[in-house]
């Protein structure tokens, strides 16, 4: 019979365990996805004791007390810290979000901390975002008029509401990460964050170039590998809803 | 020295942060032809311009009359006439092609009635010079930057502007005087890059993170700033920090001034419109520093609210729950996110908080860096842009929405004068190994520290040295003191312990390298700030409450070796760019 082995280091060990130091009543257990590309070990759970009492109300407050006070080996990435720039995403207690818009009272129990799934570890909690960069990149987001004049594009109000929702993506790849589809075929599948994207620019109605954008996802494996599976609409921090972008593109393809 | 496997580049112009100013600048050297680089410590749309909210000023005249002089005047009322007249003269005539420009490039600006750009009223902006408040700030509802900066993104990737993404940079490359070029540490790998360059653009953003409280991002630590401290050049007006009147109470989030502009109002715990007596014209749309400093007052004499009587309310309920909803909608999740407000029923609890540097790299209005040397020189090779420059158009006090708009205009004039200085093609001079070799010193000696310091506990006390000492009201005494104490933190490091010693995303090295890089701006703002014997703008002294015009109408230079800092001046400049408008003298400021 055919053996199948999962690769080596795909097995996750078990880490270290770092006590509380400050004698606090009030710990929480956080175990945090570690892996060093530098060094040839297998991934660990590392767990932590937090003193809460000192813990301002979000995930990412836990995280930095943990790299400022007892670990600052601990690698991830954060920026602006109001859920503006998308760098933070990650899985927390099984599902995807921004950990500086994550409040950790809303976690029950300990609290599980990985990287996005299904993405290439670069280190602890960092993924590897480059394929779906660019893919982003393929649906070719600007604008594309042949209006060149010193004066505005003018757009009616009901034409730039069609933009809410849209616009508002901070490509964190909460979505795209949460998908079965995306998992399986995310190098060639889109996934819901470029699709709502691409989305963002087909109804443009300053945008001269529809039908063609159109006819670019119009494939089989960009746009029609979305099973309509949801996940993606379930795990936006943003609460945007990708699933119905890329269904409001399939029916303006049905219907073209 | 452990050895480094170094990556050699040549382009014809590197551009340093991808932000607003940075993408723009990318984008218009694409266009002229220039084989150009973008180097980034962040993916493009995580910079900070993303957090931009409630717009970008330019006199379009969409919502009645308006003028770029008015804008003009506002400006050096604003920057309490301690700007540069022909820089912003420069800034507030190109302002409206620029924005026109912005709306083609598909920034999703939110519209009028009639389909045009939508602008709101802001501080400070006024029609006819000073009289009523004038409509002249454009808004993509309350996400401007981060529309902006998405479609910025959009514009570099359609002109295949070159990026290198989670490159951190080490330092400028400096041969007689001049820039050659920058070295920075690629965290995807653990490389080391040199990139040589005929014009390097530094567009590396603020420094809030000097401050504890911040509306800054982690990533505001103005690197760039600080790489042209260490090449021997003076940083300027590092002592005008803007605090932001409306963060969100114990977590600093920003909430725009646009809330004032769509009609919000700040009240005391007396239930008092405490504005109406600190600026009986523009009342809760006065300039930044008049409404932080009130809001100041109010805390100090016993009218804040709260148990600890240390913050102020900030009232929108009172409008149409649709208006918020379509111009406000970012603000409303923030309130309710970090402040568990329901804004259309209840008030949001708001300090000022810091949020913009006035100061930074000294330039002309073509992104040029000066320094002085006798008299006022630019730096050949190198230029910088955005919240990093100082142009000076903000002078003492930016006015909100001219941030955005500055990045763009002079983002744009970057790669205009880039494209009269070089060339494509052009050769590269020798660069002389002892940079590199100074560059790297540093970085080793910082990734093997042994010491017993660790980078977060040297952070924190300098972050609480400046928010207690150099904070909204400033006095000899507290100046004094901090200018000893933010001290200890730097010398803090000659033991400082760092403890993951890789190569490949080792943020304990970003993060002490930041540090590195904060500490010193730390020292030349507390040391700028105590050398300012006047109040002007946002630096209020308790001790010389004045404006004082024959003495300080100049801009401080600020040079720092190590902990030793080095303060001289230059005056500010008194004319226009050209004859369209008159220079506008100093008056007394009241709004």
């Amino acid at each position: 019979m055919v053996q199948f082995n999962l690769p080596s280091n795909s097995k996750i060990k078990k880490g270290q365990y770092y006590k509380d130091k400050t004698g606090s009543k009030n710990i929480r257990k956080v175990n945090v996805y570690r892996w060093d590309p530098s060094k040839n070990e297998n991934p660990r759970i590392d767990t932590y004791e937090v003193d809460m009492d000192n813990c301002s109300s979000k995930v990412l407050d836990i995280l930095n007390k943990i790299k400022n006070e007892i670990d600052p080996s601990i690698a991830y990435r954060r920026s602006c810290a109001h859920g503006v720039c998308g760098s933070c995403a990650m899985n927390m207690n099984g599902k995807n979000g921004l950990a500086c818009t994550k409040s950790h009272s809303e976690l029950d129990g300990d609290i599980d901390i990985y990287p996005l799934p299904h993405l290439k570890v670069l280190k602890d909690l960092i993924g590897d975002l480059s394929t779906l960069y660019k893919q982003y990149e393929s649906v070719e987001p600007w604008l594309k008029t042949t209006k060149i004049n010193d004066k505005e594009n003018i757009q009616t109000k009901e034409d730039r509401a069609k933009l809410d929702g849209l616009y508002e993506c901070i490509m964190c790849a909460c979505c795209s990460t949460s998908c079965p589809s995306y998992w399986w075929n995310g190098e060639k599948y889109l996934g819901p964050a470029v699709l709502l994207q691409a989305y963002r620019w087909i109804i443009d109605s300053r945008d001269e170039d529809r039908k063609e954008r159109l006819k670019k996802v119009a494939d089989e494996l960009k746009l029609y590998r979305c099973h309509t599976i949801l996940n993606c609409t379930n795990a936006c921090p943003k609460g945007l809803n990708p699933a119905k972008a890329i269904a409001e593109i399939k029916k303006m393809l049905a219907t073209a | 020295m452990s050895s480094y496997k170094i990556i050699d580049h040549e382009y014809d112009v590197v551009v340093l942060g991808a932000g607003g100013s940075g993408l723009r600048a990318a984008v218009g050297l694409s266009e002229a032809g220039l084989k150009t680089a973008c180097v980034s410590k962040v993916f493009p749309t995580r910079s900070h311009t993303s957090a931009a909210q409630g717009g970008i000023s330019a006199a379009l005249g969409n919502m009645g009359e308006d003028d770029w002089r008015w804008h003009m005047y506002d400006t050096v009322k604003g920057a309490d006439w301690l700007g540069d007249q022909d820089s912003i003269e420069y800034l507030c005539k190109e302002a409206p092609a620029a924005v026109l420009e912005l709306e083609k490039y598909g920034v999703p600006f939110s519209r009028t009635e009639d389909g045009k750009i939508y602008q709101r009223p802001f501080g400070g902006m006024t029609k006819n010079y000073g009289n009523e408040t004038v409509q002249r700030t454009c808004a993509a509802a309350d996400r401007t930057g981060h529309a902006i900066l998405h479609t910025l993104y959009g514009q570099a990737l359609k002109h295949n502007t070159e990026f290198f993404i989670e490159y951190f940079a080490l330092d400028l490359i400096m041969k007689d005087g001049a820039c050659k070029g920058l070295i920075a540490w690629n965290l995807n790998d653990g490389t080391i890059h040199r990139f040589r360059s005929h014009i390097t653009i530094i567009a590396t953003g603020g420094y809030g993170k000097v401050y504890y409280s911040a509306t800054s991002a982690h990533t505001c630590t103005g690197d760039g700033n600080a790489m042209v401290l260490r090449a021997g050049l003076p940083l300027q007006d590092m002592e005008f920090v803007q605090f932001h009147p409306t963060g969100i109470y114990g977590h600093g989030t920003l909430i725009s001034e646009g809330v004032r502009g769509e009609g919000g109002y700040l009240v005391n715990s007396k239930g008092e419109r405490f504005m109406e007596r600190y600026a009986p014209k523009a009342k809760d749309l006065a300039s930044r520093d008049v409404v932080s400093r009130s809001i100041a007052v109010e805390i100090n004499e016993g009218r804040g609210i709260g148990k600890e009587q240390d913050h102020v309310h900030l009232h929108i309920d009172h409008l149409d729950p649709k208006v918020i909803e379509e111009r406000l909608p970012g603000i409303s999740e923030a309130s309710k996110l970090f402040a568990n407000v329901d804004v259309t029923k209840e008030p949001i609890p708001v300090v000022p908080t810091v949020h913009y540097n006035m100061g930074g790299i000294p330039t002309n209005y073509k992104a040029e860096v000066l320094t002085v040397n006798g008299s006022e020189k630019t730096v050949p090779g190198l230029m910088a842009i955005g919240e990093a420059a100082c142009v000076s158009v903000h002078g003492a006090n930016r006015l909100g929405s001219n941030s955005l708009i500055d990045l763009v205009v002079f983002g744009r004039a970057a790669a205009k004068r880039a494209a009269e200085l070089v060339k494509p093609g052009m050769k590269h001079d020798e660069i002389d190994k002892s940079e590199t070799d100074r560059c790297l010193d540093r970085f080793d000696k910082l990734r093997n520290s042994q010491g017993s310091n660790p980078t977060s506990e040297l952070r924190l006390s300098m972050q609480k040295t400046m928010q207690s000492k150099c904070a909204v009201f400033r006095s000899e005494k507290t100046l004094k003191e901090g200018v000893d104490q933010i001290r200890k933190p730097f010398e803090g490091m000659e033991s400082l312990s760092v403890k993951d010693k890789s190569l490949i995303f080792n943020t304990d090295l970003v993060e002490t390298l930041e540090f590195d890089n904060l500490i010193r701006q730390a020292i030349t703002t507390m040391d700028s700030a105590y050398h300012r014997k006047e109040s002007r703008g946002a630096h209020a002294r308790e001790d010389f409450p004045k404006r004082d015009d024959e003495n300080y109408m100049q801009h401080t230079l600020a040079w720092c070796n190590g902990s030793k800092t080095k303060i001289n001046y230059r005056p500010v400049h008194r004319s226009t760019l050209t004859n369209d408008v008159q220079y506008f003298p100093p008056q007394e400021r009241v709004y």
